[in-house]
């Protein structure tokens, strides 16, 4: 089972300029991501959104994985800072998951 | 086992907090490549390389063996070269195997870039070894308080030497200064050009058509960053050559793979192949602007493509052979013979 955690889902409401709730799931960022992997970034959001911790965690080397070439944000029909939304994910997995500053 | 991430982070951060580089550079390494170009030292306004050319020899070889120890049972001592680290700078030793030849052309991108401001009319001064890495690495992997730091420490150091404006030469370093330091640093007011701004506001003379024809690879950081699309086209136009677009070029680039190199050298390579097919199927004369472009693409590329940074295929515009510019090895010869640059 999935564990929830409203620590996170509150932490990444509060992190500054994290704004992947203004997506509407429209996939073409996924579509057009050159790493090719289903949870970039659009999948990645919503997990991190909704607190869902261990999925989160599970996909720390997708997440430093990102290019942030910016292929998907230059094409996002909602204008997603989705690059800024990856790096406040990294950060955040630095200081919680790796005791990094 | 793949590269464990916190341990190589630990070291990114550890070198910058304790040695201001993300890699180690020797004094003569950082500043060897402007012997004998007489470049005042300091003034308002500055050639700023941030070491970011002069660290791609280390990059590559330090990339190569990250990739040799990808899915090695050597990984699991990562957290112990952490540790070792601290005290011996590990990273160092990796780079030992950095080629010359890698290192030569460094140094021939910047005294290039130095000869083609110089030739625009363009008055600059260098900081030799008062001059640090921005700390991109750090950045994008969100190593946001010690990038903090860094980038304070590093405009505290700029505001003392006097300097006011930065002319950088690579797409990483001029991202940094334009969009990271505001954010990080309180009232950052230094002004930051890119040399290929600067270069196409000084309105370059028409060159006589040249039967050379140049494939571009655009940076994703220049392209979709920081808006420098339109530039190098103009340059390279001007210097007489056609331009000729790849698929996905411009704001639409596709990625060399270089930011992987470091935690995930096997899927670097597999997205700098997919960009050498596609630069393949427009032409065998490539013109990159990025370092790590240069060396991601050139090395996935082999013998198949010719692979040269902008600087070089310009300064060799200008020069009586243009021919030269299209051709990596006949370049260099000639351009290794015209500067000296051993
Ligand atoms: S392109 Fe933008 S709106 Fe569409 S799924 Fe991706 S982030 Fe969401
Ligand atoms: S920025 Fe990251 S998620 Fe977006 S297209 Fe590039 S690699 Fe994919």
């Amino acid at each position: 089972m999935t564990r929830v955690s409203p620590e996170l889902a509150a932490r990444m409401k509060k992190a500054e300029g994290f704004d992947a709730n203004a997506c509407f799931h429209c996939g073409t960022c996924t579509a057009l991501c050159p790493l090719g992997y289903k949870i970039l970034p659009r999948k990645l959001f919503h997990d991190a959104m909704l607190g869902l911790e261990d999925r989160v965690r599970a996909n720390i080397p997708q997440i430093f994985s990102c290019l942030l070439c910016r292929m998907c944000e230059a094409n996002c029909p909602s204008g997603v800072h989705i690059t800024d939304n990856i790096r406040s994910l990294r950060s955040l997995i630095n200081r919680q998951v790796f005791g990094l500053k | 086992m793949p590269l464990p991430i916190a341990p190589i982070l630990g070291i990114f951060v550890d070198n910058v907090r304790k040695r201001g580089s993300v890699l180690p550079l020797s004094k003569r390494t950082a500043t060897g490549w402007a012997r004998g170009l007489d470049l005042p030292r300091g003034g308002e306004t500055v050639l700023y390389t941030g070491n970011v050319y002069q660290m791609i020899p280390a990059i590559d070889a330090m990339s190569t063996q990250m990739a040799m120890l990808e899915n090695s049972f050597l990984t699991r001592f990562f957290g112990i070269g952490r540790l070792v680290n601290k005290f011996v700078n590990m990273s160092f030793f990796m780079g030992l195997t950095a080629s010359s030849e890698k290192l030569r052309h460094a140094n021939r991108v910047l005294r290039d870039i130095v000869g083609l401001l110089r030739n625009a009319g363009v008055e600059f001064g260098y900081l030799y070894e008062d001059e640090f890495y921005a700390g991109a690495l750090l950045y994008d992997d969100g190593l946001d308080e010690a990038f903090g730091e860094h980038a304070r420490r590093v405009t505290a150091h700029l505001k003392k030497l006097g300097v006011r404006r930065l002319i950088t030469v690579d797409p990483h370093t001029t991202q940094m200064f334009r969009q990271a330091y505001p954010r990080f640093v309180k009232d950052f007011d230094i002004e930051v050009q890119n040399y290929l701004e600067v270069l196409a506001q000084a309105h370059p003379r028409r060159a006589e058509p040249a039967d050379g024809e140049v494939v571009v690879h655009d940076s994703c950081i220049y392209a979709r960053y920081e808006n420098i699309c339109e530039q190098p086209r103009e340059l390279l136009r001007a210097a007489g050559l056609s331009v000729r677009e790849p698929e996905l070029s411009g704001k639409s680039t596709h990625c060399c793979g270089g930011p992987l190199e470091s935690l995930f050298p096997a899927e670097a390579h597999r997205i700098s192949g997919i960009r050498v097919d596609l630069l393949e199927a427009e032409g065998k004369n490539v013109v990159t602007m990025c370092p790590f472009c240069w060396v991601n693409l050139s090395k996935a590329a082999g013998d198949r493509l010719v692979v040269n940074d902008i600087a070089n295929v310009l300064a060799a515009c200008g020069q009586r052979d243009h021919r030269a510019a299209l051709k990596a090895h006949v370049a260099e010869d000639n351009l290794v013979r015209a500067h000296g640059v051993a």
